[in-house]
């Protein structure tokens, strides 16, 4: 599904990320965990191309098909989903709105019929409910005076509309208590397919107990250092990243 | 004043000032007027007041009469969709025949007898600080024709009160005066609506647009005023108000058109309790000029006023914000926000931006804030991280700008007369409109 190669990029000159590689297949969860710094969110910016992230080398290619040449919002239509860390808040944009607008533009890529704007409605009513978001919240501007946990449930509520292939949680966990958390790690559970593959990028080994990866990654200074399976995760809570860093020193 | 044109284009307005007729009672005011007009100093670029605002455009063009409006004036006119008393004034002139049969609490000038005159003579031309105020000085010496909304002490206006302007095209200089006086007495309500618009783009009319407002004590307003006019016209207008003991005025203005737009707003806080709600757009395209100049005076303590103005000024247009907060050391316990946003949608575009606090007394709260900026790439990475186009994301975020204020309009005609025309704004192409939201 995605076959990263030797990734290198830059953000404002400067190299975030330096030689990076990863094989993901479909249905698989992928946690990339590692320090402050190390090019976590970098990553997911790269991925979803986002201006000022400068790919530098290397390759990456998703569902046979140069991912780098294709503009943002192409990427999304081919069903790539960033879930940001820090959710914009747009007011004056309602969130139904924002919603409607990107359902549409999916499924017209996929050749599907338009949802009527009554469809769509209780489509994204029910969906709402599913991540334990109030309905009022789609009346509101996008992620607008939302509290943390809320516009996390509103990225796990667009990403349930869109039905992404390859879904990237960018620190998904963060600012989140353990209720929501789990409400969270449900929606994503419930996601979870032979087709459908996650990364799930995290500091913390605890969002790995609610979604269990197949494969962890230790991201340290721009490239995977070290791979392994559920277990490094508990590892690394527990020994910290230092020994690694210094590992690979 | 060295400039003798500048002095025969001042002495050019007097003349046609005083060739207005008007009932003699108003005589007082308009000689008044007519003394500051001409003793006033012609505002340079060192007028602070004007700094931004250069007036060469009307001095070019100068002062006139209105010609005889053609037959066709009311094609392609559009008015809001409201159940309202309505008055419609053409280049100043008011048109009985697609007006509204007026009720009690509405009296043109010339017809004011009695009651009616005596809270014309009472308020008109005392609400604003003509000295401070060089149009207000010629509104004063040019009033002929206008019109008083009293509503009596405990009542509510029926209806809304919708005051149409029209400007014909011109290719003469014309000038048209419009005068309101709005008088809520002692716990009153009523909701206004002032709507001025201009034809074609063949313009070299000047529309001079004074309104004075006083809300009694616990009396609410609802006011609009709504300046949609074409390229090339030149207005200047001011809303200046008085509020007593616990009034409260919701007010709501936008601005779109004009080679020279100028509106002042003056509040002034009198009586204790006393709320202000102020909100306002500008949309200054092509060579369009836009300036509001914002002046609130709390002059007692325990009143609050909010203040938001959002701007987009695209191509080579300009516009001008300059917002005061004046705190008397009597005005304790106020409370007052400013907030001033501006979006640039061409290099070429300009902005200038003023807040000015001025505070004399030592327990307030005072906010205020001006920015200027670009759109903004983080909000439009998110809708493409979506799959939205950029173009539509564009125009989502341009529109949810100035939405985020659209939407808080509490009047639905308004909201729905003001939504599809300013989504246009932002592109011809009806497929980039369809998300957005102000119904």
């Amino acid at each position: 599904m995605l076959s990263i190669k030797d990734l290198r990029a830059s953000v404002a000159e400067q190299e975030i990320l330096k030689g990076l590689s990863l094989d993901i297949k479909p249905g698989e969860v992928h946690a990339i965990m590692g320090p402050n710094g190390s090019g976590k969110s970098t990553l997911g910016n790269v991925l979803t191309g986002r201006q000022g992230f400068q790919v530098t080398g290397g390759s990456v290619t998703y569902q046979g098909a140069d991912l780098l040449e294709l503009e943002t919002e192409e990427r999304a239509r081919e069903g790539l989903f960033l879930a940001f860390q820090y959710p914009v808040e747009i007011p004056g944009v309602s969130n139904m709105e924002f919603l409607k607008a990107a359902v549409d533009a999916t499924r017209k890529h996929r050749d599907l019929p338009e949802l009527s704007s009554v469809e769509f409605l209780k489509l994204a009513r029910e969906t709402s409910k599913k991540v334990d978001l109030d309905a009022s919240f789609l009346k509101r501007g996008v992620n607008e005076a939302f509290s943390g946990g809320e516009k996390k449930r509103n990225e796990l509520l667009q990403m349930m509309l869109l039905e992404p292939k390859l879904c990237i949680l960018d620190e998904t966990d963060s600012g989140l208590d353990i209720d929501a958390l789990q409400v969270v790690a449900n929606g994503v559970n419930a996601m979870r397919s032979p087709e459908r593959s996650f990364i799930v990028v995290t500091h913390y080994q605890r969002l790995l107990d609610y979604i269990v990866p197949d494969f962890v990654h230790v991201l340290a200074g721009g490239r995977i250092v070290k791979s392994g399976d559920k277990e490094l995760a508990k590892e690394l809570e527990a020994k910290g990243y230092g020994w690694l860093e210094q590992e690979v020193a | 004043m060295t400039d003798k044109s500048i002095t025969d284009f001042q002495q050019q307005a007097l003349v046609l000032a005083g060739q207005q007729t008007s009932p003699d009672w108003l005589a007082g005011l308009r000689e008044q007027g007519a003394e500051l007009w001409s003793s006033a100093a012609w505002p340079s670029r060192k007028t602070e007041h004007w700094k931004y605002t250069p007036l060469a455009p009307l001095q070019k063009v100068g002062f006139g009469r209105w010609a005889d409006v053609e037959a066709d004036w009311q094609d392609q006119q559009e008015w809001l969709d409201i159940d309202a008393t309505r008055l419609v004034f053409v280049n100043g002139v008011f048109h009985p025949e697609h007006s509204s049969e007026l009720p009690a609490e509405v009296v043109r000038f010339g017809a004011a007898e009695g009651a009616a005159r005596a809270v014309i003579e009472k308020h008109l031309g005392k609400v604003v600080d003509a000295e401070k105020h060089l149009f207000a000085a010629l509104s004063n010496a040019w009033t002929s024709d206008g019109v008083l909304l009293h509503v009596p002490a405990n009542q509510r206006l029926e209806k809304p009160l919708y005051v149409i302007h029209v400007s014909t095209a011109t290719a003469e200089p014309a000038t048209a005066n419009q005068r309101l006086l709005l008088v809520l007495e002692n716990g009153a309500q009523a909701e206004v609506i002032e709507h001025f618009v201009s034809g074609a783009s063949e313009q070299n009319g000047f529309v001079n647009g004074l309104t004075e407002v006083v809300v009694g004590e616990n009396a609410e307003l609802h006011h609009y005023r709504l300046n949609l006019e074409e390229e090339n016209i030149l207005h200047v207008g001011g809303v200046h108000v008085d509020l007593q003991r616990s009034a409260r005025l919701r007010a709501f203005t936008i601005a779109q058109g004009s080679r020279l737009k100028r509106i002042d707003y003056q509040v002034n806080h009198r009586g204790e309790g006393a709320e202000l709600d102020l909100q306002g757009l500008y949309l200054p395209r092509n060579k369009q000029l836009i300036d509001y100049h914002t002046e609130i005076r709390h002059m007692v303590p325990h009143c609050t006023s909010k203040e938001v103005f959002h701007g987009i000024v695209g191509d080579s247009a300009k516009a001008v914000f300059n917002g005061r907060i004046y705190i008397h050391p009597h005005a304790q316990k106020t409370l007052a926000e400013l907030s001033n946003k501006n979006l640039l949608t061409s290099n070429k575009a300009e902005v200038d931006t003023k807040p000015e606090l001025e505070i004399y007394a030592d327990d307030v709260k005072c906010a205020h804030g001006a920015t200027v900026s670009q759109l903004n790439l983080t909000a439009l990475y998110y809708l493409q991280s979506r799959g939205i186009p950029r173009a539509e994301a564009e125009v989502m975020l341009n529109f949810g700008f100035i939405n985020e204020l659209l939407q808080q309009v509490a009047q639905p005609a308004v909201r729905a007369y003001l939504g599809p025309r300013l989504a246009q704004l932002f592109s011809p192409n009806s497929e980039l409109l369809r998300h957005l939201s102000y119904e």
